[in-house]
């Protein structure tokens, strides 16, 4: 009797044991929500969540007891569709994370909801600095880039360059504003005159007009204060009218690699332009490229997609640490911990959520440099993690002391 | 340097030539859609991924088989009208009975369905087509520095308007067509083959939004997108100069052209709804638009 009581304890004890264990197995549920269709779906869409999936595989989190699940949604550029998708997802699907969500309206409005619902959004792919400025949220890291780092890596080093005085082609809402007022300061700031602005209708077809404008003014430096296919064909005109011939330099303020490839090398060379992350720098970005890219039809990531990567990593780096999803805990234990990944190096998660890495100053390589499809860029110059991105004290968010 | 209106004259005159060379690009477009409307009463919807597709094939053309601008020219019309031939007697030819508005709805479907499909094979970007290099460079007018290409844009478009205006207007071909949508029955009678007509002018009209697109490639971004962008304008511009009104298309398309390279000048933010108001303006004094007959 004694043995039979003893096997019996010995067995509910490791049934106990084994329900234990199977409670430390964490499932955690990120949501893509991006652009799948219309003019962001190359620089962020599916090959964001191809990136997603990657992290997940290469941190192994199977085997430390972490079950993933990757789901994407398309938010079609559009605030209220953003939120409705971003809203369903925390209360119905056991959303743990947002990621990605270009376009600054609709990262805004995620943003909120985020914090309403207490969870997790990690932004890679918006631009506006307000998302760790006076929108700045406890629960929101935004990782790769933002119109300030943009402004001052770009603007300051043209006015270094020779190029102190500009004028701005601006299109004609929020975020262009935005982004001619940044920099705009930062020219001043270095010594540069700031000679005028066109502000052109978003989207805009031709831009000549513009151009001409532009060209009239004198100014050394014509600042692109535009997106997608407005900068790209604002370049294309350019060269077209012989603006960069004329000794006028263009700065493209937002231009991303698939920008610059769609415009092809004999157009937009000499462009001088900032970016977070370009695949051909080091071992470690080539390589993930190149899985990447078999995974993606070939296509290089940007910089948007590498960030999705790269903070995906980071924050299952700290559910294993904190072996919950809990999401104080988990944006403490992210901002506590210094980022350091293949792609961006050694970074950190300030406390208004802003994530800081180096920032790169790239020049697109003439046509007869170029050795291959996606050999596009030269380093012109690395930012310092410390200088690349607005000072802490002042983004004006209620999180900093 | 003499100055109007607190503008260089120069600087003016700069800003007129380019809104003439835009104007180029809505009077090929609308007339297109004017000839489809004025002869087949379809409002052509898919108009623009037509227009889209013309550069699209140009684009194909020399990527896939090394055949470049020139040919392409003359090529890329005649595949875009043909893939349009086809949609007209599978699809179109079997609503001219029904209301304006069935085929307004299915041209429409059928654009999303086109850009979509290019969108999924070729993203978003936008592909690189260069300028043709007898025609790369420019040449300075004193008042501006003009490029070679937008000049041979504007030479392209009036001889192509001016031409289909002639055949529609002058000719017996014309008068056959301008018979056949009067009274297709009759026409018929006299041993003319009124549905080959029709789906002929069907392809023209095509062909010419085609053509449009070639012109287009290398200035602006070779993207799925590029019709949608450009079709409402040039539907305003049809509407303003008379529905189905072939002269009143051409002549609208590079007025207002002219007048959205003015606003451009001295009130950049309006651009792009100058021509939206003055299509409301002419709705209300003229309904039928400024070259249209009254129904």
């Amino acid at each position: 009797m004694k043995v039979a009581k003893l096997i019996l304890a010995a067995a509910a004890a490791a049934l106990m044991s084994g329900s234990a264990l199977a409670q430390e197995k964490i499932n955690v549920k990120l949501g893509v929500l991006n652009d799948r269709s219309g003019t962001y779906a190359d620089l962020s869409g599916e090959g964001s969540v191809v990136a997603a999936r990657m992290a997940v595989e290469d941190f192994k989190a199977a085997d430390k007891g972490i079950n993933v699940e990757v789901i994407s949604a398309d938010h079609q550029n559009k605030p209220d569709i953003g939120s409705s998708i971003a809203r369903q997802w925390y209360d119905q699907d056991g959303v743990d994370v947002i990621l990605d969500v270009p376009t600054s309206s609709v990262a805004l409005a995620v943003s909120e909801i985020t914090k309403e619902k207490n969870k997790i959004f990690i932004n890679s792919g918006a631009g506006s600095s307000d998302l760790t400025g006076k929108a700045c949220s406890p629960n929101t890291i935004h990782w790769t880039y933002d119109t300030w780092a943009l402004a001052n890596g770009t603007g300051s080093a043209m006015v270094k360059a020779g190029g102190d005085s500009w004028f701005f082609l601006t299109a004609d809402y929020a975020f262009g504003h935005a982004l001619e007022r940044d920099t705009g300061a930062v020219v001043e700031k270095a010594g540069g005159k700031v000679l005028g602005n066109v502000r052109h209708p978003f989207p805009g077809q031709d831009f000549s007009s513009f151009l001409l404008q532009a060209q009239g003014s004198g100014a050394k430096v014509i600042g692109l204060a535009n997106a997608g296919a407005d900068t790209t064909n604002a370049i294309k005109q350019a060269a077209e009218f012989g603006i960069v011939q004329g000794g006028q330099k263009l700065a493209g303020l937002l231009t991303f690699v698939t920008d610059v490839k769609a415009l092809g090398l004999s157009t937009a060379q000499g462009l001088v332009l900032t970016e977070a992350f370009y695949w051909d720098q080091n071992e470690g970005t080539r390589e993930f490229s190149k899985r990447f890219a078999e995974k993606h039809g070939g296509a290089m990531p940007t910089m948007v997609q590498a960030g999705v990567y790269a903070s995906v990593l980071h924050y299952l780096k700290a559910v294993e640490a904190t072996k919950g999803k809990d999401a104080a805990a988990v944006m403490a234990k992210m901002k506590e911990t210094p980022s350091d990944d293949p792609l961006f190096g050694k970074g950190q998660v300030r406390a208004d959520g802003r994530h800081i890495h180096d920032m790169y100053l790239f020049e697109v390589k003439k046509p007869e440099e170029s050795k291959g499809e996606w050999d596009l860029y030269k380093t012109v110059a690395t930012i310092p993690a410390a200088e690349a991105f607005r000072p802490l004290a002042d983004g004006g968010c209620s999180l900093v002391n | 340097m003499a100055e109007i209106f607190g503008i260089p004259a120069a600087a003016l005159f700069g800003q007129l030539l380019l809104g003439f060379i835009n104007g180029a690009f809505y009077a090929t477009l609308s007339l297109g859609l004017a000839v489809i409307f004025g002869l087949l009463n379809i409002i052509n919807f898919t108009h623009g991924a037509q227009y889209m597709m013309g550069a699209f094939v140009g684009w194909m053309l020399l990527t896939y088989l090394g055949i470049g601008y020139w040919p392409a020219l003359i090529l890329a019309p005649l595949i875009v009208g043909a893939i349009g031939m086809i949609i007209e007697r599978t699809m179109i030819s079997r609503l001219y009975k029904l209301d304006h508005l069935y085929g307004l709805l299915l041209t429409f479907g059928l654009a999303l369905i086109i850009e979509g499909l290019f969108r999924n094979g070729y993203g978003v970007s936008g592909l690189a087509y260069a300028i043709p290099p007898q025609l790369s460079g420019g040449v300075n007018l004193g008042f501006m520095f003009l490029p070679l290409y937008r000049g041979w844009v504007v030479v392209a478009s009036l001889v192509v308007c001016l031409a289909t205006w002639f055949i529609i207007e002058k000719t017996r071909l014309g008068a056959y067509l301008r018979a056949a949508t009067e009274n297709p029955t009759l026409v018929q009678a006299f041993g003319i083959n009124v549905p080959l007509l029709v789906t002929l002018t069907y392809g023209f009209g095509v062909a010419l939004a085609g053509f449009a697109g070639v012109l287009a490639a290398p200035i602006y971004a070779v993207n799925p997108m590029m019709g949608s962008n450009l079709i409402i304008v040039v539907f305003a511009v049809v509407v303003i100069g008379g529905m189905g009104s072939i002269l009143g298309a051409i002549v609208t398309g590079f007025s207002l052209g002219l007048i959205e390279g003015l606003t451009k000048v001295f009130y950049p933010e309006a651009a792009a709804t100058v021509i939206f108001i003055i299509m409301a303006i002419v709705l209300l004094v003229k309904p039928a638009g400024l070259f249209g007959r009254e129904a």
